[in-house]
């Protein structure tokens, strides 16, 4: 019964079928990635415009954004207006943007390729879980006609019973994203435990199929306790049940350590299929296999474990007894070794290689910088007495989007570099996009370290109005979100440019030895040929 | 894109209790499908003991605080009217696997009927919760906010009992959360049987094909299961 | 070596500047463990990054032809898993050892009980007084506060005294601290709490032993006096304001305001008014105060009522009597809160915001 696709001159699965509703409707694994990756970009904007709003508001302690335009009239940012612009940025850039980014978007693409599967294991699934996560965005973002949200993206009880009505919305959509979410994972667990193909033994696995191996496990196991705390949210406001609510005898406290149960995890699940990705480019431009194989694989077991034990260090000034917060910062510390062990293992991949700077490794090293810092100002936080003067504050803002967007967005941004011409077919111009790289490397920097400073002098977050005191800081990073806006329509438009018009790409550019890439560019229906059989591993690059 | 050949491409002969189906392209043949399919259920299963643990969790949390409250509470459940729940599913779940068996056999008549059974009793159930929630919303037994104090009271009076406690409109709360997201499944758990009843009655499951029949067994397992520990930790307190 | 070392002083110094005035006795221990950490990450980025740039040129391709088939090193692979693993541990250690001292309050600390709620911070004092928005403590003596919160979660943070603890309703929190600079010190709302969570804002005075004993006979503190520690430079917020209002100002007449106007202006800053009534015509959480005096106000049942000087009693001692149409009855009452001689001056100011 083997029926492998025939491979037709000139058809690959761009072309096979066209029509808008043979997108809509495909079961094919690369179209459903594609319009993830479509979809997931159209928030990031969406939710970038609510970030450019909320840094041109930090230009000046006060009231900032009050001017009159022609045809427009008159656009006035006051607190209330504020609030909701942070609600929606974090809300949209957390479970519409990050939380799917990688997984959905280029794990679809590329996971089965790299197993040299001809699709996941539940196609249908997999359609079904996009239009979760649209359904999720629709319910979510109508609640902007419901006087918008002004939680919070963490919608902390008890100020959440009491908000706006479109909380339950918002709150509602973040429910129904997060079974897309689950049935993502929950496809790519079995996927790769039973689609892998002949020779392709676990030892042989690619780095980035582990990474979404232990990003799976956390999203199948930590959402559904997301999801019956939204759950609850809502009966609260709805039934008004009184389990979250210390008005009616319940336990607001409680609401965070249900919360943070799924969302600390949440937060590995957002950055581990970004690790995943930097240990795939890396040795392929070093032309050097991967430095300790078995460390990095296996420490992002152990990151997902310890994801679970450690929520209540979001709660060290909560009132949650010191017993409980001892443990929780004894046992964060432990998160930093395993991510040491990644980052010392790609810098030494780099040893006596023979390094060559194409984007994805430009973007890979700048991951490297950005996620450092990340990392290490996430120690301070782990430290107890440290984190009660920080937490709140911009530095708590500072280091986690040092990880988010430093770690998660440029892995993503180096992973879109990376397999662009194999999912589209095209080559790049690879000067354009250098200087993009520039930009956004400094743009970030400029935008976010500022922040680290102004959050240690005592400056709290979801704040509208400061002290004098911080504005020559906040200033300089208002000014570093231009660079970082500047740098990604640039991105857009070569990338858009390079669809239209760019060169055909070869299958096999970056000369990598993942089996994604001994396919043609772009791959045929069916992804393969012929079911390719593996006989070494995928780093095994020598001069 | 070609999901299953159709039928006019097989010229096999089946063998008695078959039935003609293909597995999925990308699969090599389909043992490695079902175990595949049956693998994702048990994941999705482990999704829903850790959504459910929520509950639980908060369950055990409020009953450590208060368990004088849980034991005041409870007595104004019918604990007669639980039990005959937990019959009634007990039941359906033996049916269930006997309707699964039949459909392994490729006996089409006898897993039509072993489901049409189980449907009824998931019926059953919903009829008896419907009775015990009329009841509870009639004496203002209501989750939290909307608990009335002064005709709960009057009601355990007419039980024989007392209910004082200011926390009880939280046992309610708990009580209608569990029970109520309990019956959202088991009407699900009906929707997917009545799906199964139509396929079968069309003879799609035979002896090489009974998958959708397995995995809609397993699920309905659970929600037996988890009314088996909801039903001592409402009704059958201390 | 002796440049490194050096370097480090340097860091120390740049990093402690970059931190709020070190004004109580736990900030001093934490100021050292932060130091600590911010001169560690400099290593281990320097260790990271130098490595990763070194290698990435030494290596570039242009040089090295030929690379090494290298797959791991486990001598190497177990120093970059146990080094880091020990200094966590010091680190850890450090940290909740300073974390002991911020909790552990002496039994013999003085206490004041606060209140938060939105979107201001009420004390009461052993005799019975309550400020708003003013927590009024001695120098050189530990202070315990004892807080909740009427409404949702807040949290009271004092960034020059290093600590910070969040207020929740129906539970009592604590946090101590023993002040050791005299002066204003600002206190945030670090708990997102709604609306105007960002002007949720307090100050800490701390009085010398001579101020303490008068504040404690019940005489006023002329806060005028009183210089400003660190944050919260008031010099500095008057100036920003002042270019604000030339700004805003330029071209209309500027009203010069005087005596029981100004002292009224000086009343609603303090008592937290100004987080949710504009006097500029800005409608934030609750009505803008901006001609409103003498003319009739919508209500929300569609009625109108005059606001005269009865109406504005009312509204600030039984808030949700008459609630402005568009807005909801969520201001807590001031009654007790505001003395008689300062009511007539907010009355007084009020009047001076004319259309």
């Amino acid at each position: 019964m083997s029926s492998t696709a025939h491979a037709v001159p000139g058809t690959h699965y761009l072309n096979n079928e066209k029509g808008l509703m043979s997108w809509l409707k495909t079961l094919d694994h690369k179209r459903i990635g594609v319009m993830y990756l479509f979809t997931i970009l159209f928030f990031f904007f969406i939710g970038g415009l609510f970030a450019l709003g909320i840094r041109l508001e930090l230009m000046t302690p006060g009231q900032t954004i009050d001017f009159t335009l022609p045809l427009i009239g008159r656009i006035v940012m006051d607190a209330p207006t504020y609030n909701r612009f942070f609600t929606y940025h974090g809300a949209i850039m957390v479970f519409l943007v990050i939380i799917p980014s990688i997984p959905a978007a280029l794990g679809n693409f590329v996971l089965p390729m790299m197993l040299g599967a001809k699709d996941v294991a539940f196609p249908r699934l997999n359609l079904m879980s996009y239009y979760l996560y649209i359904l999720g965005a629709i319910v979510a973002l109508s609640s902007l006609l419901l006087h918008g949200v002004d939680t919070g993206w963490t919608f902390y009880t008890p100020y959440s019973i009491r908000a706006s009505t479109g909380t339950i919305m918002v709150v509602l959509g973040a429910f129904i994203a997060g079974f897309s979410s689950i049935l993502t994972g929950l496809n790519f667990i079995i996927t790769i435990h039973k689609l892998r193909a002949p020779g392709l033994s676990w030892s042989r696995l690619p780095l980035f199929c582990w990474a979404l191996y232990a990003t799976s496990i956390i999203q199948v196991l930590a959402t559904p306790v997301l999801a019956i705390t939204l759950l609850l949210l809502v009966a609260e406001r709805v039934l008004k049940i009184g389990i979250f609510d210390p008005a009616l005898g319940g336990d607001a406290v409680l609401f965070q350590h249900f919360f943070w149960f799924y969302s600390h995890p949440a937060v590995y699940i957002m950055i581990l299929p970004g690790l995943g990705v930097i240990s795939e480019i890396i040795p392929v431009f070093s032309r050097k296999p991967i430095f300790g194989y078995r460390a990095i694989a296996y420490s992002s077991f152990g990151i997902a474990l310890i994801a679970f034990i450690v929520w209540g260090h979001h709660l060290f000034v909560s009132g949650q007894s010191e017993m409980a917060n001892f443990i929780f910062s004894l046992l964060t510390m432990f998160v930093a070794v395993p991510t040491g062990i990644k980052v010392f293992s790609w810098v030494a991949t780099l040893y006596r290689g023979s390094i060559r700077f194409n984007v994805p490794m430009l973007y890979a090293l700048g991951f490297l910088e950005l996620f450092t810092i990340g990392g290490l100002t996430g120690v301070f936080l782990a430290t107890l007495s440290i984190d009660v003067h920080l937490t709140d504050t911009y530095f708590v803002i500072a280091h986690f989007h040092y990880v988010m967007v430093g770690g998660t967005l440029m892995a993503m941004t180096g992973g879109i570099h990376y397999w662009f011409p194999k999912m589209s077919g095209k080559m790049y111009s690879e000067k354009s996009a250098l200087w993009a790289f520039i930009l956004i490397l400094i743009g970030f920097n400029v935008t976010f370290f500022p922040q680290f400073i102004v959050g240690a002098q005592g400056m709290p977050r979801r704040y509208w109005y400061y002290l004098p005191e911080f504005t020559t800081l906040n200033q300089i990073s208002t000014v570093g979100s231009w660079f970082l806006l500047a740098g990604f329509v640039w991105v857009a438009v070569y990338l858009w440019k390079a669809i239209r018009s760019g060169e055909n790409a070869p299958g096999n550019p970056w000369e990598a030895l993942t089996l994604e890439w001994q396919s043609p560019s772009p791959p045929p229906l069916e992804n393969f040929v012929e079911t390719p059989t593996v006989t070494s591993w995928p780093y095994e690059y020598r001069s | 894109m070609s999901h299953s050949h159709s039928s006019s491409d097989s010229s096999e002969q089946l063998a008695p209790g078959m039935v003609d189906h293909h597995h999925a392209h990308h699969f090599a043949n389909a043992s490695e499908e079902f175990e595949a399919s049956k693998q994702g259920m048990w994941l999705f299963m482990v999704t829903e003991v850790l959504m459910v643990g929520g509950l639980f969790v908060a369950y055990a949390i409020f009953r450590s605080l208060y368990p004088e409250m849980f034991k005041e509470a409870h007595h104004l459940l019918d604990w007669k009217l639980g039990m005959v729940n937990t019959i009634v599913l007990i039941t359906s779940s033996l049916t269930m696997v006997l309707a699964v068996a039949a459909a392994q056999r490729g006996e089409h008549k006898k897993t039509v009927r072993y489901l049409i059974v189980t449907l009824l009793c998931g019926l059953a159930f919903l009829f008896v919760k419907k009775i015990e929630y009329t009841a509870k919303i009639e004496h203002g037994l209501l989750p939290g906010g909307l608990f009335n104090f002064e005709h709960a009271a009057e009601y355990a009076k007419s039980h024989g009992t007392t209910l004082t406690h200011e926390k009880a409109p939280l046992f309610f709360s708990l009580y209608f959360m569990m029970t109520g997201i309990h019956a959202l499944h088991v009407i699900i758990g009906m929707g997917l049987i009545t799906w199964l009843t139509i396929r079968a009655s069309r003879k799609e499951f035979g002896s090489n094909y009974y998958t959708p029949m397995e995995l809609v067994g397993f699920y309905w397992h659970f929600v037996d299961l988890v009314w088996i520990y909801l039903f001592p930790l409402l009704y059958l307190v201390g | 070596m002796l440049l490194k070392w050096l370097s480090f002083v340097w860091m120390s110094e740049a990093s402690a500047s970059t931190l709020p005035l070190q004004g109580s006795e736990v900030a001093r221990s934490w100021d050292q463990l932060y130091i600590f950490l911010v001169a560690l990450s400099v290593f281990f980025f320097i260790l990271v990054v130098g490595g990763m740039l070194y290698f990435a040129v030494k290596y570039r391709k242009s040089v090295s032809k030929t690379t090494e088939y290298i797959t791991d090193n486990h001598v190497i692979e177990a120093v970059w898993t146990v080094i880091p693993a020990i200094l966590l541990m010091v680190i850890f250690g450090w940290g909740y050892s300073v974390y002991v001292k911020m909790t552990q309050a002496p039994s013999d600390a003085y206490e004041v009980r606060v209140i938060g709620k939105q979107w201001l911070w009420q004390f009461q004092y052993d005799d019975g007084r309550t400020t708003i928005n003013e927590l009024y403590v001695p120098v050189n003596k530990p202070v315990k506060l004892i807080m909740t919160s009427e409404d949702v979660i807040h949290s009271f943070f004092i960034p020059n005294f290093r600590v910070k603890q969040d207020v929740v309703p129906q539970m009592y929190s604590s946090v101590w601290f023993q002040a050791t600079i005299p002066g204003k010190h600002q206190v945030f709302c670090t708990e997102y709490c709604g609306a105007s969570h960002s002007q949720m804002l307090a100050k800490v005075i701390v009085l010398d032993d001579q101020q303490w004993l008068s504040w404690r006979m019940g005489k006023k503190i002329d806060l005028n006096l009183l210089p400003t520690a660190g944050l919260g430079d008031e010099a500095l917020a008057a100036a920003v304001k002042k270019q604000d209002e030339e700004k805003a100002a330029s071209g209309k007449p500027t009203v010069q305001l005087t005596g029981l106007a100004a002292e009224g202006k000086a009343v609603m800053q303090a008592k937290g008014c100004i987080a949710c009534h504009s006097f500029d015509g800005a409608k934030l959480t609750g009505p803008t105060l901006k001609g409103v005096f003498g003319h009739d106000v919508e209500l929300l049942d569609g009625s109108k009522v005059l606001a005269d000087e009865n109406y504005i009693r009312e509204s600030i001692e039984n808030p949700t009597a008459k609630v402005v149409k568009g807005f909801s009855p969520i201001m807590p009452t001031f009654k007790g809160l505001v003395s008689e001689t300062e009511l007539n001056a907010v009355i007084a100011y009020i009047k001076t915001l004319k259309e």
